[in-house]
């Protein structure tokens, strides 16, 4: 298991306290700058492994930064606490936007990112449960995180624990059935302590989501398992931050995150071919100032 | 024989040593929860449901989420008992018990119930004998057989304080006690249940008894077989298995699962390795069932003393000198 970054821990604990205080639109600034920052990392990380996926990576990064630097009650120096609050990121393949994420909150030190999917790192193609702090559990296959979610959740509702539990999911992973068997089961057991939150980039590897498998209307199957459904702009930290502090009905929340699929890059937005593209070093020059700016 | 009548007597479905052991540590330790998928009742667990009604976590006919909910609890500090038959909990489940359970290392008990032929006529899509090939290739998941309650019963406490994940395999089809008192219950230890240096017999769950069996046969011709227990097929005694290469002809390896994966491969590669000998594979092949009783399917596939016999005196008639 890498050891937390301390100083980088201590930061993110005093800004952590910061956003706290603050109102969703005062917030947002500086959650956008730092998302920027991890997608300038993100990116850097994936050009010099000449491997990623670049595109659900930018897409789901305004929704991770949000989450870790003003909702969880999370803390770097004591990643295992019993009583945290629980992010599991379903889609597993945008480990890199976790990655990054993670060692701005000092969960790790920063230059680990540089060993990202080289021989024996940590850092994996795909996040790993037992070498990486903040990792709740291993995913990459899709379909598997929000089942372990509603195992969490359903923990926390027997040990009488507050603790809240978020699952990130991609939208073309809804066509895994192992999903909708987890959204009964929540429902079921009225888990208002857990968010689903759908990634709605409308691609998948190979198209978009509605020419592959349509998913809509979306909001209103999850309504239809006994969810509240929640519309936001994935991308506006302000607005993500307002409903994921706002309390629910009881019933378990699904915030469909309305996004772009390599947000933040000009030539790299809503493009299917952008899933695990590896950017030349020339378009890294040009990403980066689109991303700086 | 005149004695199986008064054998049939005492007969035990693992199932209930399965049950009461789990509502046992559940009274003392507040953390076991099981899980199940529309099966407490052919998981036994009526009991443990009426007394801790708030920890059955039943999911409904969705194995994929049982595992990945069992994974979940574990996370959250809880200890759970996923139980469902074998064959679907193995089968459906398989990239679950992959992913968020043994890579993830996730303290999951993971309990196939009603493993190989036990389902007899339902069929092969019920039968549980590809489990132990499966599961044997996963990496860091002990995969333990028990051979009557008393095993059972160790079985399930030893899960419960083991702080990884585990797989127990539960027989179903009545077996007699063949675990002597006081015996110890460790991964990678198995048992030796008769001394010989002709041939051994290494046998796990249901086929035990019948091992033990086919060495009295044997004695009778002059034959003295070492009867092992091996309930941990993963991790193996490579001891008592190099210790059988080494001391006697060879080995007769039997299990009431494909012999594609399982013990009997387990067997194979590390004699095969370390100290070639001749072994004998004794379970079913690869090959589905046809339709028939439990009983039928044993006596079918040659899951039976009297096979393990022959198969040991065809070792001691090849075997080296």
């Amino acid at each position: 298991m890498l050891p937390p970054d301390k100083g980088q821990a201590q930061k993110f604990r005093a800004l952590r306290a910061r956003l706290e205080s603050l109102a969703p639109q005062q917030a947002a600034p500086v959650l956008r700058e730092l998302a920027q920052r991890v997608r300038r990392d993100d990116l850097q990380m994936i050009h010099r492994a000449r491997l990623g996926h670049i595109g659900g990576d930018f897409s789901v990064i305004d929704i991770l930064v949000t989450l870790y630097a003003a909702v969880l009650d999370v803390d770097p120096l004591q990643p295992l606490a019993a009583h945290r609050d629980r992010l599991v990121l379903s889609k597993g393949h945008t480990a890199g936007a976790l990655y990054a994420t993670l060692a701005r909150c000092g969960f790790f030190a920063h230059h680990e990112l540089e060993t990202f999917a080289s021989p024996l790192s940590a850092l994996n193609g795909h996040p790993n449960r037992t070498k990486v702090p903040g990792v709740e559990t291993s995913t990459g296959p899709l379909g598997h995180g929000f089942p372990v979610a509603v195992g969490i959740a359903l923990s926390a509702r027997l040990q009488g624990s507050p603790r809240r539990t978020f699952v990130v999911l991609g939208d073309g992973e809804l066509q895994e059935g192992s999903n909708w068997e987890a959204a009964m089961t929540a429902a079921h057991h009225d888990l208002a302590s857990l968010f689903a939150v759908v990634d709605r980039n409308q691609l998948q590897q190979g198209a978009r989501t509605e020419e592959t498998k349509q998913l809509e209307p979306l909001a209103d199957k999850w309504a239809s398992f006994g969810w509240e459904v929640r519309d936001v702009d994935g991308h506006d930290h302000a607005q993500l931050l307002d409903t994921f502090r706002r309390p629910g009905s009881g019933r378990p929340v699904c915030v469909i995150a309305h996004t772009v699929k390599g947000k933040g890059v000009s030539f790299m937005e809503d493009q299917a071919e952008w899933h695990h593209k590896v950017p030349s070093a020339e378009q890294v020059e040009v990403a980066l100032q689109e991303l700086s700016a | 024989m005149s004695s199986q009548v008064a054998q049939a007597a005492r007969l035990h479905d693992c199932r209930k040593a399965f049950a009461d052991t789990l509502t046992g540590l559940a009274r003392r330790d507040e953390r076991i929860v099981a899980v199940c998928n529309d099966s407490v009742g052919s998981s036994n667990l009526g009991g443990f449901q009426a007394e801790f009604p708030g920890r059955l976590v039943n999911v409904g006919i969705a194995e994929q989420d049982l595992v990945g909910v069992g994974a979940g609890l574990a996370n959250g500090g809880m200890i759970p008992f996923v139980s469902a038959a074998a064959p679907f909990l193995t089968g459906r489940a398989l990239e679950q018990i992959k992913a968020d359970v043994a890579y993830s290392q996730a303290r999951v008990i993971l309990c196939g119930q009603s493993p190989g032929v036990a389902y007899g006529e339902l069929g092969p899509t019920h039968h549980s004998i590809e489990d132990l090939s499966w599961l044997r290739a996963v990496a860091d998941l002990p995969v333990v057989v028990p051979a009557d309650p008393v095993q059972t019963a160790q079985a399930v406490r030893w899960a419960a304080a083991h702080p990884g994940p585990s797989y127990l395999r539960i027989p179903r089809i009545p077996v007699p006690d063949v675990t002597p008192p006081g015996s110890p219950f460790q991964p990678g230890r198995a048992l030796r249940l008769t001394d010989g240096d002709d041939v051994t017999v290494i046998a796990t769950g249901t086929m035990v008894s019948r091992a033990l069996d086919a060495a009295a046969a044997l004695a009778g011709q002059g034959i003295q077989a070492r009867v092992i227990n091996a309930a941990f097929v993963e991790p193996l005694d490579a001891d008592a298995v190099l210790g059988a290469a080494a001391q006697t002809r060879g080995i007769v390896v039997a299990e009431e699962a494909t012999t594609t994966g399982g013990l009997g491969a387990a067997v194979a590669t590390l004699t095969a390795r370390e100290r070639p000998t001749r072994v004998h594979l004794i379970g079913v092949p690869r090959a589905f069932a046809p339709t028939g009783s439990t009983a039928f399917l044993l006596e079918h596939f040659g899951l039976t003393a009297e096979h393990i016999a022959a198969a040991a005196r065809d070792i001691m008639a090849h075997g080296r000198d």
